[in-house]
């Protein structure tokens, strides 16, 4: 019960109610005796409009009503009058069912069902829903009611558009109303009807009215959502654009087929790989489909005779992804051999599309040479334990000629004369609107307009990226939301995911902000990972990782001592070998699904995390398994190994680890990592060499 | 801060299944079976699904099914998928789907989709983003999802969402947390939460959350302990739920707790019912409140029973 107050029913109260519970019943169980005998007299139609009078939810009561017309209309002569009747008593028995309750259902599907047998006109509905959008602005029904009579009856999407401009101006805090403007404005701008095009001059005029609203009463919530999509329409690009890749536009990547023995070289751009291969990552603004070996073309003589295989990195195994990844070949291994040029054409011919079913439609080119090298002696393989601590890695001082790891890729496109203008409009109307919203916050202290305001300065600092490469306001931006998190305490993980995004931008935006975060690991001979540049993302307090698309060239990264709940992301670090999770909020296997597509990863640490500490796993339903009917559970295969243990209680662990090659696990300090659950581990991982630091036999 | 009335939350749900003769309950025999299906799970997160007699319950429920397959609300009601999906989840909650037709039921859900890929809540054919949730929840249980066109099912949510990152009724409706928790339960059972910008979405709910603790549905609406579970929900299965005050929550549910007569109603000092007793111990259930079992997001059923149905063997 909505809104009814807890009290003691008095006496006479109590034997009223019994009095009414006994009519009621009597007209419910004279109704189903109706129903079920298919009576559809008048009296038994009197019968039901009064039940639906008092208990308008009643379903079957409208259902049967639906009956009682037909049977009528296949009784009557198909006399005009007499059809016009019969729906327009309908008509009547939803308008007081209504009075009774606003928010029925049923009542209102009764009222379509007979609207969509060509019933009332639209003047009378309109009529009808002014009075009750007057009674109850913000009900639901009422304003899905009146989008079905708009379709139905085709009134134009103008007039509704000045309709939420009259219950907008009427008062301001109609979410409602600017909900529907939104759809009837998308619908106007995409259609690019008279008077909505260009874009630029109608978003103007929007920004004008969602600000006397939002300076009227900046504490209410309602214009703000609508400022919030205003800003979205005003910065987002529709189209899918490239935003980064691995190897990175122009760099000369050096390939090892065994190891890393040559300190000459610059670790940002030397791989290594046993397998042959090394991935082509490409990294788009927005999650495409599409990728395959004609919406991408690859020449080089790496892969002369055979067609690439582009896979989505998707955790829930769809076909649509933001990151892809393709492998090619290595070069032929000669310590003369010649740089060889892979060139990549992206969207020269149609195909790739956004989830919005936007095109890629800026066709793009970009090159870079790889050089394979042969190692001068062979270093075992996964052999020694990674280490860590401190003590194990040196700043890393770089030399001036070597190449930027940071280079990316966005804004590679030309941009004809149309965009240029929009452009321009872009970054005046977001400088306006941050000089407005500067000049709010200085007389009131505002939430929401401080959130805006942090926002409006990242979507410019977006903007002028990466031509500046630069954060201009990052600064502010991170006291904006630090001010956020003693404002409004209720919401500060919210404050502080975003303050750890916009340090991370910070960061990654310059190669001499993320040099001070490279670091050389071990001697460089006892390693056997490649390339021992480790990124150390340590004790820098993030709740979540971000700014991956700068980052695709790490192979180690540690990430440990921060406050992570998730590595949402991760996955398009396809060159990643070792990471280190340890000491964050980790709170169940299934945050580790992106792991599952890092195919070259072989040293993990998720000690000290809260695996198993938690009743309910926030990520059980964004990570790929049966739950989601994104794979089936493959236990046959490891009958062996699951036989002896509780398999739901086991499931997570096993989804997650049994396709990763790791050689060393560190999984201590988890509620979850008994004894049982390590030798399950060790089973289901048969090439690990390392389990929390004890070398397994 | 209060604690949680187990005892009496227990008592009251025995004792609302036996009330028939006021006025309320007599108005909401048509819905009995959602009321079986609030009730019962309620019993079984706090511990106390043996009180009932479980012949009793299941010999009810299949009076309830009509020749076509559906369920109805109650004994000669018309069938209905809302009753249909309660019906299912009780009979799951008891591990006793064996005794459905589960042709027979799955059918009769398949037979609702419409060539949009939405559904029908019966063959009166009205069409909610409600009903697109029950049925694949409903099939995924009885594993079925194959007898309908997934893909379709999905792209008529997806047809739903809104420039707030929400979803509504149809194309177009303005975005509610009930059906939010509805589209987002659905893209989650279907592996299809990749549709969903997380981010945009979460921030629209963690807005619910008023000052007092409590959430609301929309905004600028009063807090109502219901959106505990249909906001919480969402969030869990997005992974945002560490951007509300879980505390503030908590206390704001135990506020809605009549102490002396037990149950819990939509705000403190209201009267309670069986539907907001639900909410409120699914709600306090996903914020880990000690005592009670886990509750999953999706299907809204107790994790051990999930577990069973897609990892038992």
């Amino acid at each position: 019960m909505h809104g009814r107050p807890r009290k003691d029913p008095k006496p006479e109260d109590a034997a009223a109610s019994v009095a009414k519970a006994e009519k009621l019943r009597s007209l419910q169980s004279q109704f189903l005796s109706n129903h079920h005998n298919k009576i559809y007299t008048n009296e038994a139609l009197e019968v039901n409009t009064k039940l639906l009078e008092v208990n308008p939810e009643y379903y079957t009561a409208w259902n049967f009503r639906k009956l009682a017309v037909e049977h009528r209309l296949s009784q009557s002569d198909s006399d005009p009058d007499s059809i016009k009747s019969i729906f327009s008593e309908e008509l009547k028995v939803v308008e007081s069912a209504l009075k009774q309750n606003f928010k029925s259902y049923g009542a209102w599907h009764h009222r379509k069902w007979v609207l969509s047998k060509g019933h009332s006109s639209i003047d009378h509905e309109m009529r009808l829903l002014d009075r009750y959008q007057k009674l109850d602005p913000r009900n639901f029904h009422a304003w899905n009611y009146r989008r079905f009579v708009a379709a139905l009856m085709n009134r134009s999407e103008v007039d509704e558009l000045r309709y939420t401009t009259d219950m907008i101006n009427s008062n301001f805090s109609n979410y409602s109303a600017w909900h529907n403007r939104s759809i009837l404005l998308s619908n106007l701008l995409q259609r690019k009807v008279q008077g909505f095009f260009p874009k630029e001059l109608v978003l103007n005029e929007e920004y004008e009215l969602v600000h006397q609203a939002l300076f009227t009463d900046p504490d209410d919530q309602s214009g703000w959502f609508y400022y919030l999509w205003l800003l979205d329409q005003t910065v987002k690009a529709d189209a899918p654009l490239l935003v980064s890749s691995w190897p990175a536009r122009d760099s000369l990547i050096i390939l090892e087929d065994q190891c890393l023995d040559d300190r000459a070289l610059s670790p940002f751009n030397t791989f290594h790989s046993d397998s042959g291969t090394f991935p082509l990552i490409v990294y788009f603004n927005q999650a495409v489909e599409g990728v395959n070996s004609s919406t991408i073309s690859v020449e080089s003589v790496l892969n002369a005779n055979s067609e690439l295989n582009w896979k989505p990195l998707s955790t829930n195994n769809s076909q649509t992804a933001q990151v892809w990844v393709t492998y090619l070949n290595y070069p032929k291994v000669d310590v003369h051999s010649e740089a060889y040029p892979v060139e990549v054409s992206i969207g020269h011919s149609g195909g790739i599309i956004s989830s919005s079913g936007f095109h890629y439609s800026h066709p793009s080119r970009f090159a870079f040479k790889v050089f394979a090298r042969p190692v001068k002696t062979p270093i075992g393989h996964g052999g020694e334990i990674i280490s860590w601590q401190d003590g194990n890695f040196a700043l890393y001082e770089t030399s001036p000629e070597e190449p930027n790891p940071t280079i990316s890729l966005d804004q590679l496109n030309s941009k004809d004369d149309n965009e240029k203008t929009s452009s321009e409009w872009r970054a005046e109307t977001i400088a306006n609107e941050i000089a407005l919203f500067q000049e709010l916050l200085s007389e009131i202290s505002c939430k929401i307009g401080k959130l805006t305001l942090a926002r409006l300065l990242k979507a410019h600092d977006t903007l002028l990226s990466p031509c500046a490469n630069k954060m201009v306001y990052s600064e502010e931006v991170i006291k904006l939301y630090s001010d956020l998190r003693v404002l409004d305490p209720p919401h500060s993980q919210f404050y502080k995911d975003e303050h750890s995004l916009t340090l991370l931008q910070q960061i990654t935006s310059t190669r001499e902000s993320l040099l001070r975060y490279c670091f050389l690991h071990g001697d460089g001979t006892s390693s056997f990972i490649g390339n021992s540049m480790c990124l150390r993302l340590n004790n820098l307090s993030l709740s979540r990782m971000g700014s991956i698309e700068r980052l695709l060239w790490v192979q180690m990264l540690d990430l440990s001592h921060n406050e992570l709940r998730s590595i949402e992301g991760l996955e398009a670090m396809q060159l990643l070998s070792c990471l280190n999770l340890s000491n964050n909020k980790l709170s169940g296997f299934t945050a580790l699904g992106p792991l599952r597509l890092l195919k070259l990863l072989k040293v993990l640490d998720i000690s000290c995390n809260q695996i198993g500490s938690h009743s309910i796993d926030t990520t059980r339903y964004l990570c790929s398994s049966p739950l989601c009917h994104t794979e089936e559970m493959d236990w046959g295969r490891d009958e062996t190994v699951t036989a002896d243990v509780n398999l739901a209680n086991y499931w997570e662990a096993f989804v997650i680890f049994r396709g990763l090659s790791l050689t060393q696990l560190d999984i201590a300090g988890n509620a979850v990592a008994d004894e049982k659950l390590k030798s399950f581990l060790v089973k289901i991982v048969p090439t690990l060499k390392w389990l929390d630091g004890g070398e397994l036999h | 801060m209060g604690e949680l009335a187990t005892e009496k939350h227990v008592q009251y749900i025995l004792s609302v299944e036996k009330r028939k003769d006021d006025f309320i309950s007599v108005a909401m025999e048509y819905l009995r079976m959602n009321g079986a299906y609030w009730g019962l799970t309620t019993l079984d997160l706090l511990g106390k699904l043996d009180a009932i007699d479980v012949d009793e319950v299941v010999s009810w429920i299949m009076k309830c099914q009509h020749e076509s397959g559906g369920f109805g609300g109650n004994i000669g009601h018309d069938p209905h998928i809302l009753y249909t999906l309660s019906a299912v989840q009780v009979l799951a909650l008891f591990d006793k789907l064996n005794v459905l037709d589960v042709e027979k039921v799955t059918n009769y859900i398949a037979g609702l989709q419409n060539e949009d890929g939405s559904f029908s809540g019966d063959e009166w054919g009205e069409v909610d983003t409600r009903f697109s949730y029950i049925a694949i929840c409903c099939l995924s249980i009885l594993h079925h999802l194959n007898k309908i066109n997934v893909e379709k099912a999905v792209s008529y949510i997806v047809s739903c969402k809104n420039l707030d990152g929400g979803f509504g009724c149809t194309p177009g409706g303005e975005s509610h947390a009930g059906q939010i928790f509805c589209c987002v339960g659905a893209l989650a059972i279907t592996g299809s939460l990749h549709h969903i910008d997380k981010d945009l979405l979460g921030w629209w709910l963690c807005e619910r959350q008023v000052k007092a603790g409590g959430l609301n549905g929309r905004p600028e609406k009063l807090p109502d302990v219901c959106y505990s579970w249909w906001v919480l929900s969402s969030l869990i299965m997005i992974d945002r739920v560490h951007w509300i005050s879980k505390e503030k929550l908590v206390k704001f549910i135990l506020d809605c707790q009549d102490t002396e007569n037990g149950g819990i109603s939509d705000r403190p000092d209201d009267a309670v019912d069986v539907y907001h007793t639900y909410f409120g111990v699914a709600g306090l259930s996903l914020l880990e409140y000690p005592g009670l079992k886990a509750i999953d997001p999706a299907y809204a059923l107790p994790v051990d029973v999930v577990n069973k149905i897609f990892f038992g063997r």
